[in-house]
């Protein structure tokens, strides 16, 4: 294992780093945006609004994430009066596709976590928020969406260590990434343990950090599901 | 379309590289399941040692992208391979994209079949072991015939969303050169100069893939879920 590549490579690790966090980042909070909005049009009960949701989702789940980012950042090219228009500059960065192919596909995913999450509220929160006389508006930002996001909690946990990986995939359309600098120090030195070693410790070291950090969060938002710890004094006193 | 009927004559090709990818998906299932069963049993042993090997298994291929992987194992696997050939005075090895996917795809979703088997297993009721071993049966049986057909059962749900994942990420094998429908639509595309065409075309063979699945294994489910009565909701 020669160390002196990696302390050469470590420039370049810091930069990629940098770009993969920041392309995590803003992909995870646009999609969240995006998925708050259409998970609730997904358990309306009028269809033309819950159908073309469920549409959106369907094929988003069901291709590779790495297609969808072939057709975004490859594709849209074919457009003429794409290519020809003031946003083209945009649609020809990698980073702009990569976000965009990210952020919808993580979309697609937590609208039907939060769905589901929506779908389990209990009967009784919704008919007492009713009774007290809270119009929809006020029952879905009081109610149904704090509970939602709560029950879904553990899952997008699981959901944004899945888009940490998928950030990988940018590499393949020539953004300079973690991955992408792992193939370029190995194509630089042809070493494989100190290219993409190095790289899979950073991968790892991120993973588990971000695992912890959505422990402490349902540790918080979801503490009334926590196993009551032995000898936990009600503050009952004895008759 | 431009050049003719389907797909201005580059559908075949395309799937004939489809061929390639639901060969690479099967086989990686396959091997997929063989490590998910051997570290699920290691994971549930009494042995201390096994235990902990298969929990690094599982920890460390969960905490790394697939992609990383793949490309690791392909060009480790080249290195390695010519490194000891090299010490036979065997000529340059070309290792062949088909085995380093099939091999990766299938080393990695084994971490996540490991837990898929192991939450089956262990939702299977004790007594059904321990009835089995009363009568007699060798572990060897009572695993046969008890546990691994009611395991099935359970592991449906979860095997069916990894086989779901695992074919997407077929796609990746792509990446490291294998001539697969991805492959294909790339030169494709390259060819006609209308890639979003030829992406999109390959966006509906996987969705139809995907939902081909779906209904299998929903099939699938209804067959081995005879006469288990569900909650009346």
């Amino acid at each position: 294992m020669d160390w002196s590549i990696v302390a050469d490579a470590l420039p370049k690790f810091a930069l990629g780093l940098q770009v993969t966090l920041a392309l995590l980042a803003a992909s995870v909070v646009t999609g969240l945006a995006l998925s708050i909005p259409l998970a609730v049009a997904r358990v309306s009960a009028r269809r033309w609004l819950a159908w073309p949701v469920l549409g959106f989702t369907y094929a988003l789940r069901g291709t590779p994430l790495l297609v969808q980012l072939f057709m975004i950042y490859f594709g849209l090219a074919q457009f003429a009066w794409l290519r020809d228009s003031l946003v083209w500059p945009l649609f020809k960065s990698a980073w702009f596709c990569s976000w965009m192919a990210l952020s919808l596909n993580t979309t697609a995913y937590t609208t039907e976590m939060l769905a589901g999450a929506l779908r389990a509220t209990p009967h009784g929160e919704l008919e007492a928020a009713r009774a007290a006389g809270m119009g929809p508006g006020t029952v879905l930002r009081r109610i149904l969406l704090p509970g939602a996001l709560r029950r879904a909690l553990p899952q997008y946990g699981n959901e944004v260590v899945l888009m940490l990986h998928a950030t990988s995939l940018a590499s393949t359309v020539s953004l300079v990434e973690l991955t992408r600098v792992a193939r370029d120090v190995y194509e630089d030195h042809f070493v494989v343990t100190e290219a993409f070693g190095t790289v899979g410790v950073f991968y790892f070291v991120l993973t588990f950090l971000l695992v912890g950090g959505f422990r402490l969060l349902e540790r918080r938002y979801l503490r009334h599901l926590a196993p009551k710890r032995a000898g936990a004094d009600l503050g009952m006193k004895p008759a | 379309m431009p050049g003719g009927p389907f797909l201005g004559g580059y559908g075949p090709a395309l799937l004939g590289g489809l061929a390639a990818t639901l060969q690479i998906a099967a086989a990686s299932l396959a091997v997929a399941t063989v490590f998910g069963l051997l570290g699920a049993f290691a994971k549930l042993s009494g042995n201390t040692a096994l235990r902990g090997v298969a929990a690094t298994y599982t920890t460390l291929i969960r905490g790394v992208p697939e992609l990383l992987l793949l490309l690791a194992v392909f060009y480790g696997g080249q290195t390695g391979l010519n490194a000891l050939g090299g010490l036979f005075g065997w000529d340059y090895i070309d290792v062949n994209p088909f085995v380093a996917g099939v091999l990766t795809l299938g080393f990695i979703f084994g971490a996540y079949l490991t837990e898929t088997f192991r939450g089956a297993m262990l939702a299977i009721p004790r007594g059904q072991a321990e009835a089995a071993q009363a009568f007699g049966f060798a572990p060897w049986r009572v695993l046969w015939r008890i546990t691994l057909p009611q395991m099935v059962r359970h592991a449906i749900p979860g095997f069916a969303n990894n086989w779901l994942v695992m074919l997407k990420a077929t796609a990746l094998v792509s990446v490291i050169g294998l001539d697969d429908v991805v492959h294909r639509a790339g030169l494709a595309a390259a060819a006609t100069r209308q890639p979003f065409t030829f992406y999109a075309a390959l966006a509906v063979i996987y969705l139809g893939i995907t939902s081909l699945s779906l209904l299998a294994l929903k099939a699938l489910n209804r067959r081995f879920s005879l006469g288990v009565r569900t909650a009346e909701l």
